[in-house]
């Protein structure tokens, strides 16, 4: 609880930076006002009210802020555009792939760090080390890009349509039942997903392994395998437990990076959620949107650390006792 | 005395250690290659990177050894050019969040308390916000839109907090030790411990995560060219080289290929010789043999 209050003013602070940032870095009405035939000053004025830009940038927070307590995310550049909806909307798009990847990485990251682990310097170690290294240093467009590319060869190939590459849900998705529906849904997350989840469970890898190694090498493995406990039984009940912990830790503190992360992989799939959102916003200057959706961005992260709080008492007893 | 029990410096030591992990030292000169590459290879090679040649959309050949573009660039005099101009923006951002970084997470880690509580507080600022989304946000509209100093700018305000933490920790453990309380002693004031004092005896941990931070870099730029927000054409960048050629991936896959490997083994290397170096310079974390 003390934590949570300690990250409100944190959060707080980073909407106004954000906020500050988007508004004094472009001006919203720049292609009104360059445009040909120019804009009556009439309409310019209108904007300006209507944006509140001639109010300085404390006052414009505030009334921002003040909107978004009460549900409402203020006003669009593009005066129809609904913040608020666009944001619900675009945040079930974004999260079930945000989500999925994320544990698609853990499994990945647990996998293959204890077996490299366990098997230390064997050559199975060295090839997982040397593949997470080489996923480590890919950037996260190309490989969705390469993998959207594989994906398209082979539909060519095959003469079917095994792998979808474009959008989340194909057209005609609200007129499908609740089964095809999700089945949809899935088959739309299956590149987008194992792009995001190769280019973050690399490091995530390193950081198990060196955390079931440290483990293996402590006195109470060494006195449960001496007491006679199965090794498959000391390798679940007692050094995957503990070494959980520092991945529970890395895991939330990468939520933000994933979040970066998801921009870039529906841009290469062309989904139409938070990163085609915040482009858009972005193109235009767009300083209530792009703030809400900071805003946004900043909570999500926060509440994962929240859980992340949450799972150590559930990993480590000594925690839960305090 | 004779040579063999002759001390040898911790510098020197950091050195042979280093020589001893093979995937660091090939990497180093694997990266030099590259680097040599990019920054050399323009003053031999027959074609400049704005030149616009009669050769349309050509594969590999002895005369492009990476082919061509649409409208006759040839690919490998961009590629050396775009290496170059990332390489460079890479830097820049590692120069930028490894100094202001180092000197924030010194200054708390030194000071403790309320400062310490409030500098560290806006470091979670900074880490509660996808840097990619921020420096988009930034970027596409600010001062000196897409000029390299400008991204690298950004990014580098993006970067700090990492480093800052890390030197933090270790200062924090360092400040308790006998050397500092000697030097307070001799009345030494803040700033003397920390440039003095602190920042060279964390100098170890500066430099790896420095050189990881070259890393994260390139990937950061190239990420940004391909939002549409980092680097501009006429010039270009490994990251838009990708970019522009996305849609070629199919058709003419050298264009996207190759400077995407470029990217890969620059990264790649990077991160190798970090490892190298947190080996080198941290004996006591490695090979511990079961």
């Amino acid at each position: 609880m003390r934590r949570l209050l300690a990250a409100i003013p944190v959060l707080i602070v980073a909407s106004f930076l954000s906020y500050a940032l988007v508004a004094l870095s472009g001006d919203p009405l720049e292609p009104l006002k360059l445009r040909n035939p120019p804009a009556p000053q009439r309409t310019i004025d209108l904007e300006t009210e209507r944006l509140g830009l001639d109010d300085n940038i404390v006052v414009r927070y505030g009334h921002w802020l003040g909107g978004v307590l009460h549900g409402d995310f203020g006003e669009s550049v593009q005066s129809t555009y609904d913040i608020g909806a666009n944001l619900t909307r675009a945040t079930t798009v974004t999260l079930r792939l945000v989500v999925v990847a994320i544990l698609l990485a853990l499994v990945l990251a647990v996998l293959t760090g204890v077996v490299g682990a366990v098997r230390q310097y064997s050559k199975s170690d060295y090839a997982l080390t040397f593949t997470g290294f080489v996923f480590l240093a890919m950037p996260l467009f190309w490989v969705a890009i390469v993998l959207k590319d594989l994906a398209v060869r082979y539909n060519k190939a095959t003469g079917t349509t095994v792998f979808f590459t474009i959008g989340e849900t194909s057209q005609g998705y609200s007129g499908m039942s609740p089964g095809a529906k999700l089945a949809d849904v899935a088959g739309h997350l299956v590149l987008p997903t194992l792009a995001l989840a190769l280019i973050t469970y690399a490091a995530w890898s390193r950081y198990q392994r060196s955390a079931v190694l440290e483990v293996l090498n402590s006195d109470y493995v060494r006195l449960a395998r001496a007491k006679g406990l199965p090794w498959r039984k000391v390798l679940t009940r007692h050094v995957l437990r503990t070494a959980l912990i520092p991945l529970v830790t890395v895991t939330a503190l990468d939520v933000a990076g994933i979040l970066g992360g998801a921009v870039i992989t529906e841009t290469v799939f062309n989904w139409n959620g938070l990163g085609r959102m915040l482009l858009t916003g972005v193109a235009r200057a767009d300083t209530d949107a792009v703030a809400s959706w900071l805003l946004l961005a900043g909570l999500v992260v926060i509440v994962c650390n929240l859980i992340a709080d949450a799972l150590y008492a559930v990993l480590d007893p000594r925690i839960r006792h305090e | 005395m004779s040579e063999a029990v002759r001390e040898r410096s911790q510098a020197e030591l950091v050195l042979r250690r280093f020589l001893r992990h093979r995937a660091a030292v090939t990497s180093l000169v694997t990266l030099l290659v590259v680097t040599l590459f990019a920054f050399a290879g323009p003053l031999l090679w027959r074609y400049d990177y704005a030149d616009i040649t009669d050769d349309l959309s050509q594969s590999p050949s002895l005369r492009h050894p990476f082919g061509t573009d649409l409208i006759g660039h040839d690919t490998f005099a961009q590629v050396m050019r775009g290496t170059q101009q990332s390489v460079k923006i890479a830097l820049a951002i590692a120069l930028i969040g490894t100094v202001f970084g180092a000197l924030w997470g010194a200054i708390a880690g030194l000071y403790r308390g309320k400062l310490d509580f409030l500098m560290m507080r806006l470091v979670d600022v900074i880490l509660t916000l996808p840097s990619i989304a921020v420096a988009a946000a930034v970027a596409a509209q600010g001062v000196g839109r897409s000029q390299w100093w400008a991204i690298a700018f950004v990014l580098g305000a993006l970067t700090w907090p990492y480093v800052s933490r890390v030197v933090r920790g270790v200062v924090l453990s360092l400040r308790e030790q006998e050397f500092i309380e000697s030097a307070r002693a001799l009345g030494a004031g803040n700033a003397r411990i920390i440039l003095r004092h602190l920042l060279p005896n964390a100098l170890g941990t500066i430099i790896v995560t420095a050189t990881l931070t070259i890393a994260t870099g390139i990937l950061g730029e190239a990420a940004l060219s391909f939002l549409g927000v980092g680097v501009q054409a006429p010039d270009t960048s490994l990251g838009l080289l990708v970019s522009i050629n996305k849609d070629a991936v199919n058709t003419r896959p050298w264009l996207f290929y190759f400077p995407g490997l470029f990217i890969i083994l620059i990264a790649l290397t990077i991160n190798f010789i970090g490892d190298g170096l947190r080996d080198a310079f941290d004996p006591k974390q490695t090979r511990v043999r079961r």
